[in-house]
């Protein structure tokens, strides 16, 4: 028989460089990898970003700390309301103002109501990034719809709800409200129970994400990761938790945490995480008590001289204001402390090594907002 | 509850470890020496007790006089906290060392400092603009900046 011997080529291939995005379906908003490949393989990638860069902290500086709040909602417009929550609590702590019991109850429902909101978008498209196309994430949309119609009835509006204010919140929940929230956290368990079904063991999913970007817990710590994306590494750092702000050392709640810290795990952390947050919010209507619902706080707030850090956990990890006073009615200094801006410090080394079709994955699985990320 | 540890016990720690490095402290926060914050950054870092493995933000303020930069640094392991500042007061030309080394939080922090209010960070290892385009004249988070 003959043989056909196979000659060996040697191919000499330079490594090139690719841009991805800044516009790209699968970017969450306008941003741009800069990946260096070696065929399929990336090899190093550099965030840019700064595309929707509106000076946010800078306007800041020109308006009242009241007027404030509106800007705070176009930060992460996924879960605008912590966002909210997040700069009420600095300006508090800035100006000693204290809260009334009822308005810290409907802060807590509104903020983990607004967690659920956040995560079911997380997961949807996360998923659609996985290559599900559309139908979970449209299964999901329908859930969060829900929760946008809770918060239409609080603030009447579905995405920049300027709810919030220093000292409380701008009015009280409407009559109908707490009969429609106890009506969804009827309905919820059963549909997250049929994400799982769909999903949990779902052998493409395994096959996706597991073992997939993996950010060590060192690592983890070290880049200043926060929220999901810790938690996911095996870090039990929950601020609710480990600094409890507002009420939320009077409620009972696990922190989900992951072991591996890929891509799956920062999904199964998400998917824990809405259970705890309904856990929370039978706790908080059970308890929640009537009263007033804002503090006195005068129209134009002229905290002490001095500085506050406020923060609290937002569903895309630890949100906080460093705001500085000089004694006037706007403040002087307003710094973000933006969680997905820092956690992105991290991308490039999830995703050395892995192929395009995972950088995407690995990208949809820590979350960002770009709104939040460029301020 | 995080602690929020005082400046000045952690200030009469550093005093004794490196003299003459504390220029201010008080019960929220503790000012040093920009030419030493590096070996302070450290020593906070790797002490046992004080563990700060996490820094939380790095924030900078322009007060005109000086730059001030604020890291707020956090201990995962212990659950206390601590504010520390540093200043630079050479407007034309203000100069920090870098704590990426330390932390790799603050490489877009500083990158962002260095991009909004102009404060270079020495050390940096790809100290740039981040949110605006290269070729931007100014900073604009300086207070004179119009």
């Amino acid at each position: 028989m003959e043989t056909t011997k196979t000659k060996e080529i040697v191919i000499n291939t330079e490594p090139f460089v690719v841009n991805f995005g800044p516009a790209h379906p699968s970017t969450h908003g306008v941003f741009r990898m800069r990946m260096t490949l070696d065929g399929e393989v990336i090899m190093d990638m550099e965030p840019v970003f700064g595309y929707l860069h509106r000076g946010l902290e800078k306007l800041a500086e020109e308006r009242t700390y009241t007027s404030c709040i509106p800007l705070t909602d176009r930060l992460d417009y996924l879960a605008p309301m912590s966002n909210n929550l997040a700069y009420c609590l600095a300006v508090e702590k800035l100006a000693g103002i204290a809260v009334p019991e009822r308005a810290e109850y409907i802060r807590v429902i509104i903020a983990e109501l607004q967690r659920i909101a956040s995560h079911l978008c997380a997961v949807g498209f996360f998923l659609n990034d996985c290559g599900a196309f559309m139908t979970p994430v449209l299964y999901m949309l329908r859930e969060r719809e829900r929760i946008l119609d809770l918060f239409d009835m609080v603030c009447g509006q579905r995405l920049t709800y300027n709810y919030m204010r220093v000292g409380g919140v701008s009015q009280d929940i409407p009559e109908e409200f707490i009969p429609a929230l106890k009506k969804f956290l009827k309905e919820m368990p059963g549909w997250l129970d049929e994400y799982e079904r769909l999903l949990k063991d779902n052998e493409i999913l395994l096959a996706r994400a597991k073992g997939v970007g993996i950010l060590p817990r060192d690592l983890a710590i070290n880049i200043g990761a926060s929220g999901p994306v810790l938690r996911a590494s095996g870090v039990r750092w929950d601020i609710r938790r480990a600094d409890p702000y507002s009420i939320y050392d009077r409620f009972e709640f696990d922190i989900p945490v992951g072991t591996a810290g890929d891509c799956y795990d920062r999904y199964r952390v998400r998917v824990e995480e809405m259970r705890q947050s309904l856990r929370i919010l039978r706790q908080a209507i059970k308890d929640l008590p009537r009263g007033e619902v804002r503090s006195e706080v005068p129209h134009l707030i002229r905290p002490p001289i001095g500085e506050a850090y406020g923060h609290l956990e937002g569903p895309r990890g630890e949100l906080g204001f460093y705001l500085v006073s000089d004694g006037s009615i706007a403040p002087y200094r307003f710094h973000v402390r933006a969680p997905t801006f820092i956690n992105l410090t991290a991308l490039a080394d999830m995703m050395r090594g892995w192929k395009i079709a995972d950088a995407i994955l690995i990208f949809g699985s820590i979350d960002i907002c770009m709104g939040e990320v460029d301020r | 509850m995080t602690l929020a540890l005082s400046g000045k016990d952690i200030a009469g720690k550093i005093e004794k470890k490196f003299p003459g490095c504390v220029v201010e402290s008080a019960a929220e926060s503790l000012l040093v020496k920009g030419e030493s914050l590096l070996e302070i950054a450290a020593y906070l870092k790797n002490t046992p007790g004080l563990d700060f493995d996490y820094l939380t933000a790095v924030s900078g303020v322009d007060y005109l006089d000086c730059f001030e930069v604020v890291y707020h640094l956090t201990s995962l392991k212990n659950n206390h906290s601590l504010v520390l500042k540093a200043r630079c007061y050479d407007r034309a030309n203000p100069v920090l060392p870098s704590v990426v080394g330390l932390w790799r939080t603050a490489d877009f922090q500083e990158r962002e400092i260095y991009d909004l209010l102009g404060i270079s960070f020495e050390g940096h290892p790809n100290l740039k603009r981040i949110a605006l385009w290269e070729g931007f004249e100014g900073h604009p988070l300086r207070k004179d900046f119009l």
